[in-house]
């Protein structure tokens, strides 16, 4: 059933929580500046939390079933993670407060910023980006303003491999760089022939994400960096695939020269329906002082008697601010958690049962589905959601027909170079048993493909609404309550 | 730890995939460096872990420990029980972005709601679903202001009593654009409140001009003069806006900007130590597809039923990659419904409420202080929301700290930001800070004074 919006709801009248009256002698609003209506809701708390509730029933999520996302890293979210964020040490911490009353979250961040280094095998770190896109950004900044201290200033191109995620190459053109897409091979690695002879000294860097979209690891890796090492660029490594390496590989040992997590998939961080993430990046030694302000340090080592103290310092050749304060803190909290608990063994036991799971996953499914790929894979895997035979069936139909069966779908159409991509990420936290109910599902819908087409075709059949008229969405340009350009006339 | 594999799931999956042993499933990884140690602390069991972090965040003292009238960009307000409550329901917090509207209704109509409740606060026609905050939102506006100009206007006027940090931010996320001039925000334009030198640099070159409201100084500035001045030049116009006071003052849409955006953290989101946090960003119709991030809209399913999906994805960086107006992705999904529940609960007339205790106490607080000898306004004869600045003949760190040994967080020294301040304190003051608490904030100023 439909759940009315807030505004349908509203009774005027009703409030769903109320404040005291001022105590203090009151002060005029000046009659020019006052606002004439304020045309909020106006609901019981009640009716409120019901509104809510009803609301949250309309979603899937990691806590109601198997989620393989691929790319996304939809693993568990520990509920502890929850309750650490929330303790009021943390919360309740106001950004500008002086650096001698926030030690704690200082301390936090410091050890932070040191343990994401380790893990990649870098020599620091910076948390001060929101999502992965925008620890992209900063890698980008980095790289520009690496280039352009050194007087290099014809370096204007960035290798992006075309299995990218989209926001690689939209980075990178907000920075003011020319984005060179670069083939892969068809072992899905990149393409060392085209790489080679993209490589002249315009090359500013490559955007190298390793495992890759495709699930892969890239099988000349180091080749791939000593040939743009050795054109003049930096590599930066989009590391949001990081689940499938944790103590098995560390990419700044590699020659990785700078390289973003996503907090909200490798280390546990909730999505939160689209976010908030945390894109913390790690550099190698030589570009420690580019990383942005603010950057926490230790200002005072301590000694038998005192301990250390941490202060915050904008680094020698900073490429500023990207954000106010000092990142997302609160997935900061959630990041050391994780962390803290599973410690280095912990790590490598999330990297191999992810790539266990995804192994085990594909090994069911390649002989029912196309996997154009076909090789030991990392954390995900990407198959054909297409058969010849029945060429009205599409990666969608099946996406689609998997909600029937109480899953979430893969991801699909990415990566591009995959026809009619399904692209599936187990993760770690999910049992033999999911997963075979998983696979079960998609041998059947296979059948399915083939007998009953239209079940395919008209899913999902049990959700809250069906397929939906996205052009006519894009045609209305409805986005609020009240239809565009009403409120001028009201 | 959070993998569920027995021993005996291992062997099998194993001879399912045909291999041996899990580390068989890494050869392809170099084998110098494959299994590198890393140098971390042992685990902590969940008791451990729970321990560690209270006594962690028990390292610090908070707003909780302190008095505070510190704000400059983030604000303290309460937020009522039933936010945090729904927050926490995994239906919302482990779902990811809506992509599959059929198993997403419940995020679609909430950023729906979402939109609509920044619309109306602002007075604009279209909201967007987020951005990281209110200083990138604000640095999203140059970077649609200067391409909705194809780039040939250059020049970008940003007052000088806009947030220190979001200009900061504004300049950082430019920082590779040598063809953008961005200006206005210096000393010798100042921060006059009758905008006469902002002004007077407005020109056919002006792509946008971008100002705060009410300004970071507190101050509620009439800026229709500005607005149409910019606009006789062809130029756009953004203002940047705190949520709060605008259940109380007229929206900038009905002023004339063209953009909105601000920061949402006012709208029932922890301080959290700086985040995460809440950009929003409204704009009006002429400039909808030029908006950046996540929108929206109302459809229908095959059954003629009402549905929300995420529309006009052409713009965004999945399909349009490196043509699209941002590389934004991963957004504030879960603050956003934070922000909406807040607003829904509060509602018509407890967000007025707020809005009016914040002024109400917020004045208070300024008259007494500058009843004190050694204290004044210096920016008195203009009207202000929550915050404002205070001029002490004493040294301001001197004297935050003095307030800090009594247990009061001061303010924001100013004269970090603008040399011309020197001897300033920003005070904020919200529904949070009780009549007590600002006499005692007076009774320890009077006493510095004496001393
Ligand atoms: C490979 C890859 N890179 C980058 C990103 C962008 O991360 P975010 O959404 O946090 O901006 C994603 C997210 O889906 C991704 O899968």
């Amino acid at each position: 059933m439909r759940e009315p919006t807030i505004f349908e709801l509203s009774s005027p009248g009703r409030t769903g929580v109320t404040f005291q009256e001022p105590d203090v002698p009151l002060s005029e609003i000046p009659q020019e500046f006052a606002r004439a209506n304020l045309p909020f809701p106006e609901i019981s708390e009640l009716g409120v939390v019901r509104h809510f509730t009803k609301l949250s029933q309309k979603n899937y999520a990691i806590d109601l079933g198997f989620y393989p996302l691929g790319s996304c890293t939809m693993k568990y979210n520990p509920k502890i993670n929850e309750v650490t964020a929330r303790y009021p040490g943390f919360a309740a911490a106001h950004p500008l407060q002086p650096e001698d009353t926030v030690q704690g979250n200082l301390y936090l961040m410091y050890t932070l910023q040191n343990w994401l280094a380790e893990i990649g095998g870098f020599a620091d770190a910076t948390l001060a980006p929101a999502a992965g896109a925008q620890g992209e950004l900063v890698g980008t900044m980095i790289i520009a303003k690496y280039h352009k201290d050194r007087g290099d200033l014809k370096r204007t191109r960035i290798l992006i491999p075309d299995s990218a995620h989209g926001t690689n190459p939209a980075s990178s053109a907000m920075l003011g760089f020319d984005p060179v897409q670069l083939p892969s091979d068809e072992r899905g690695n990149v393409d060392l022939k085209a790489l080679a002879e993209l490589c002249d000294d315009t090359l500013a860097g490559i955007m190298f994400t390793n495992p890759n979209t495709l699930g892969l690891f890239d099988e000349n890796t180091a080749e791939v960096i000593r040939i743009v090492h050795e054109a003049g660029g930096l590599v930066y490594g989009d590391g949001a695939n990081m689940n499938a390496l944790l103590g098995v590989f560390k990419p700044g040992e590699c020659g990785i020269d700078v390289m973003h997590y996503n907090l909200h998939k490798t280390f546990s961080t909730p999505h939160g329906g689209g976010g908030p993430g945390s894109g913390p990046v790690m550099v190698c030694e030589k570009l420690v002082d580019y990383l942005p302000d603010p950057h926490v340090v230790m200002t005072d080592p301590g000694d038998e008697d005192t301990p250390p103290t941490y202060g915050f310092a904008r680094p020698e050749k900073s490429i500023g601010r990207v954000k106010t304060f000092h990142g997302h803190f609160g997935m900061l909290v959630r990041a050391f958690t994780y962390i803290a608990m599973l410690g280095q063994e912990g790590l490598r036991d999330v990297a191999e049962k992810a790539v266990l799971n995804a192994n085990y996953l594909q090994a069911k499914l390649k002989g029912t589905y196309t996997l154009p790929y076909d090789r030991s894979c990392m954390h995900e895997f990407v198959l054909e959601g297409y058969w010849k035979d029945v060429p009205d069936i599409h990666a969608l139909d099946i996406a689609k027909r998997l909600m029937d069966y109480d899953f979430h779908p893969p991801t699909n159409y990415f990566p591009l170079i995959v026809h009619e991509a399904l692209m599936i990420e187990p993760t770690e936290t999910e049992s033999v048993e999911t997963l075979d109910q998983f696979a079960d599902a998609m041998v059947k819908i296979a059948e399915e493909a083939r007998t009953q087409p239209e079940l395919l075709k008209n899913a999902p059949h049990n959700t809250p609404v069906k397929r939906a008229d996205e052009l006519k969405a894009a045609k209305d340009l409805v986005f609020c309550c009240y239809p565009v350009g009403e409120w001028e006339k009201k | 730890m959070f993998t569920p594999h027995t021993h005996a799931d291992v062997e099998a999956m194993l001879k399912t995939i045909g291999v041996e042993k899990v580390e068989d499933l890494f050869k392809v990884v170099p084998e110098q460096n494959r299994f590198p140690d890393l140098n971390l602390p042992q685990p902590l069991s969940e008791m451990q872990a729970a321990t560690e972090l209270d006594s962690i965040a028990s390292a610090n003292a908070t707003t909780r420990d302190f008095i505070s009238f510190l704000g400059a960009g983030a604000y303290q307000h309460y937020i009522p029980a039933a936010v945090d409550n729904l927050l926490q329901r995994g239906e919302f917090y482990t779902a990811y972005t809506p992509y599959q509207p059929e198993i997403s209704q419940g995020t679609l109509q909430a950023i729906f709601e979402f939109q609509s409740l920044i619309s109306l606060l602002t007075g604009m026609d279209v909201s967007n679903a987020s951005h990281y905050d209110g200083a990138t939102a604000a640095a999203e506006a140059v970077i649609l202001a200067f391409n909705h100009f194809r780039g040939k206007r250059d020049k970008i006027l940003l007052s000088r009593a806009i947030n220190p940090q979001y200009r900061d931010v504004i300049r950082g996320y430019m920082q590779a654009n040598d063809a953008i001039r961005i200006v206005g925000d210096d000393p010798e334009t100042g921060i006059e409140p009758d905008l006469k030198n902002l002004i007077d640099q407005i020109d056919l070159d002006t792509c946008l001009v971008m100002v705060q409201y009410p300004d970071f100084f507190g101050r509620i500035i009439d800026y229709a003069s500005l607005i149409e001045a910019a606009h006789a030049q062809g130029a756009l116009v953004a203002v940047v806006a705190n949520p709060t006071a605008l259940a109380l003052l007229t929206p900038p849409g009905e002023i004339g900007a063209d953009i909105v955006v601000g920061e949402g953290q006012p709208l029932g989101i922890p301080l959290s130590y700086g985040g995460p946090y809440l950009g929003f960003f409204a704009v009006k119709n002429a400039l909808l597809r030029k908006i950046s991030g996540r929108l929206v809209g109302e459809t229908v399913d095959t059954q003629g039923e009402l549905a929300y999906v995420l529309t006009l994805t052409a713009r965004e960086q999945h399909i349009r990659r490196e043509k699209a107006s941002s590389n934004i992705c991963s957004n504030q999904g879960l603050m956003t419904l934070a922000a909406t529940i807040y607003m829904t609960l509060l509602g018509k007339t407890g967000f007025q409420q707020v809005a009016n205790l914040c002024y109400q106490n917020a004045h208070y607080t300024a008259n007494a202080v500058q009843e004190i000898p050694g204290y004044k306004l210096p920016f008195k004869s203009t009207p202000f929301f929550h915050e404002f600045v205070v001029q002490a003949d004493e040294n301001v760190p001197e004297l935050l700290a003095h307030l800090q040994h009594h247990h009061i967080l001061g303010g924001y020294d100013l004269s970090q930001d603008y040399p011309e301040l020197e001897g300033c304190l920003l005070m904020a003051v919200t529904e949070m800070n009780s009549r007590e608490d600002i006499d005692y904030l007076t009774d320890v100023l009077s006493e510095v004074e004496h001393a």
